[in-house]
């Protein structure tokens, strides 16, 4: 058994070259019919093929973006039963911590070079990477690790977490909008035929990808994957097999925590402007996100977040009152058709 | 005996909790005439709102053991349909009334189909459907401008006998004009009275036990017979109605709604604060933590503003004690009360009765 439909489509092949030795596994399509689907579904809605090219674009460079924060909370849930409220926080401090770069190396984010301003945003990246992840292991060891078991607390203390966490970073920065300016060969935008597409959204949508297929490998194609696979199966399982895996959860929430970190400045260089509360905004559209997807399913939560970010911006641009609450819409039509998300997860 | 009547059953239990409720009860209903000016009487009313509210949603937390962030938008339900109501027909007891069953039959069937559809499922789910919801709400409160007066809200005519140039009598009692404001915290007061010994009749029932015992166990509550869902979803239906006359009373009170007061997910966060701080399932601890907060809100605050003036030279310092940080030592004070006294203010003072006995 593994977890969703594309490591099952990943194993049969792998099978299916080998040996043959496995009868193979039933790939569940559905899901992954959806986007293809719906993108064609809305062209002849939009019109024009131009704003149906911006529209896609900027669609799967929010979903990409979505996809970064709660690919981690998906991944905490599914392993340990924790369901973090606080996930929101890492991704404003990620977002707070990389103005701590981009504000000062003003003449290497504004010098008209990529290598300059890639290695800036780089840098920035990976101190927010590295601050979330010292916080995230913090917060588990201060805060989850005495509720494990106990939902009703854990939604409470989470939702503690997350008020001090945004009251600091009022603290620390101040309480007003801070800018944080995208790095100057990143903005505008490239022209492909008739269709205007930001460069920026390219990238993210890049880095998602890359994201993506690196959680993929990881959880596909290496021991530790495996462990983390088999632990969201079945955790007793894992822990009578020697394994500790409560190790293995600290680093999955670093990890995840991380994740948040990269997902917050990505999602403050779209925005351009930093209030404290940008990661409790988008806790919510996360958190759909996830409900989306299966609670603890990776792909599940991939698809989820295209398909969120697609239809918001395709109502957007044709019924901009329904694009209020597309998000929810979407999320009752998926739980009609499968109550327990896209890919449920066993057992829960 | 009549005040076992009134209270169901349900007493105390401490002899400092039934001081502290008796001067509370005491303070409320003598508001104003014990102090003077607009503010206290704001406060005051401010209170017995807030006292109301989040009894009701300690029907979901501390008696149910569900976590709902959709409770300010029931909340926020009653006073826009009231509030709407007041401003679009002529102001009068009829728009109340029409606004009113509006607002509620609009909250049962809400929190009718959010229970239906996500109470089959585990604890999480249910917040997490609640909090999307519930943002999609406050999205569109604050967005269908034409209808609901977007960020800015709307405010309204209240019925005469409720506006503040309206006089009962013309004397002043005890150095207060019996005025429309007047009335209008009496109308409050009373309606929260009302409800809150209504929630305490519930929860002490047949029903009420049920709740308690999905609580503890909702597998044995099954086994026993008791179809879980359908009381999950009652308890939820009933709690959001009580959230929606909350909203009613605050809106004839403020003559004024607007998603900042009412739909804005920090009114969520404070309720959620004082349940746990007062004490999750029972209804005395949303008295005590609804008093406590309402009042650190209005004037700890000050406090608080005088200290990180005085403190202006250390710069982090001030900044931690400056008034809009409060929330950042409620937040603390939160989490170490989920972990070190769970069962909050009155529970503890419960419990040290118990242990003397």
């Amino acid at each position: 058994m593994t977890t969703t439909a594309e490591n099952r489509a990943e194993v049969s092949a792998a099978l299916a070259d080998s040996a043959m030795a496995l009868p193979r596994l039933r790939i569940d399509y559905q899901p992954l019919l959806i986007i293809p689907l719906l993108a064609l579904l809305a062209m002849p809605l939009v019109g024009s093929f131009p704003t149906w090219v911006t529209l896609t674009v900027a669609g799967l460079a929010m979903g990409m973006m979505i996809f970064i924060m709660a690919s981690g909370l998906t991944l905490i849930f599914g392993l340990m039963d924790v369901l973090n409220f606080g996930h929101g926080a890492f991704v404003s401090v990620g977002a707070f911590t990389a103005t701590l770069v981009l504000l000062p190396m003003k003449n290497w984010v504004q010098a008209d070079s990529v290598l300059l301003n890639l290695s800036a945003l780089g840098l920035a990246v990976l101190l927010a990477m590295l601050v979330t992840g010292v916080l995230g292991w913090a917060f588990e060891r201060i805060i989850i690790r005495p509720v494990y078991g106990l939902h009703l607390k854990q939604i409470l203390i989470t939702m503690g977490g997350m008020i001090v966490a945004e009251q600091m970073i009022n603290v620390i920065w101040g309480a007003e909008q801070i800018p944080l300016p995208l790095p100057e060969t990143f903005r505008g935008v490239f022209v492909f035929g008739d269709s205007a597409v930001e460069k920026y959204r390219l990238i993210a949508v890049g880095i998602g990808l890359a994201v993506f297929i690196a959680m993929f490998l990881v959880l596909n194609r290496t021991k530790i994957g495996l462990l983390i696979r088999a632990g969201v199966e079945n955790r007793e399982m894992v822990e009578a097999l020697g394994y500790r895996i409560r190790r293995l959860f600290v680093g999955v929430f670093v990890a995840g925590s991380a994740l948040a970190g990269l997902g917050g400045v990505l999602w403050g260089l779209y925005k351009e402007t930093l209030t404290a509360a940008i990661g409790g905004e988008i806790t919510v559209l996360v958190f759909i996100v996830i409900i989306i997807g299966g609670l603890g399913s990776v792909g599940g939560c991939f698809i989820g977040a295209i398909l969120v970010a697609l239809v918001a911006n395709y109502a957007g641009f044709l019924a901009p009152k329904v694009a209020l609450v597309s998000d929810i819409l979407v999320m009752v039509a998926v739980l009609l058709w499968r109550p327990q998300g896209l890919y449920a997860v066993a057992k829960r | 005996m009549m005040l076992n009547k009134l209270l169901s059953g349900d007493f105390p239990r401490s002899r400092i909790l039934a001081g502290l409720l008796l001067a509370i009860f005491l303070g409320l209903a003598l508001a104003p005439f014990i102090a003077s000016g607009a503010r206290p009487l704001n406060v005051a009313a401010t209170i017995c709102v807030f006292i109301v509210l989040v009894a009701s949603y300690d029907l979901l937390l501390g008696y149910t053991g569900i976590v709902s962030f959709a409770h300010t938008m029931f909340y926020g339900i009653g006073a826009y349909g009231v509030g709407l109501a007041l401003n679009g027909m002529t102001p009068g007891w009829g728009a109340v009334s029409i606004g009113l069953a509006c607002a509620l039959t609009l909250s049962l069937l809400l929190a009718l189909v959010i229970g239906l559809f996500s109470l089959r499922v585990k604890a999480i789910f249910f917040a997490m459907i609640t909090l999307a919801v519930a943002s999609a709400f406050a999205v569109l409160a604050s967005q269908l401008s034409e209808f609901t007066g977007g960020e800015d809200g709307r405010s309204f005519k209240v019925p005469e006998i409720l506006q503040p140039g309206f006089r009962l009598i013309d004397a002043e009692i005890f150095g207060r004009a019996v005025d429309g404001k007047v009335i209008t915290y009496y109308l409050v007061f009373f309606s929260a009275l009302a409800l809150f010994l209504g929630m305490l009749r519930i929860v002490n029932s047949p029903f009420g036990r049920v709740l308690q015992s999905i609580r503890e166990n909702d597998f044995r509550a099954e086994a026993l017979g008791y179809r879980t869902v359908i009381y999950r979803t009652l308890g939820n239906c009933l709690a959001a109605l009580v959230a929606t006359l909350a909203g009613a009373l605050m809106a004839l009170w403020l003559r004024y709604v607007g998603p900042k007061t009412f739909l804005s997910f920090e009114v969520m966060t404070d309720i959620l604060l004082i349940v746990v701080i007062g004490g999750m399932g029972t209804l005395y601890g949303a008295v005590i933590g609804a008093t406590l907060f309402i009042l650190a809100q209005n004037y700890l605050q000050t406090l608080m503003g005088q200290a990180s003036e005085m403190l202006s030279d250390v710069p982090f310092l001030a900044q931690l004690l400056h008034p809009d940080r409060w929330l950042l030592w409620l937040g603390v004070l939160f989490i170490l009360s989920v972990y070190f006294f769970p069962i909050g203010i009155v529970g503890k003072l419960r419990a040290g009765v118990r242990r003397k006995s």
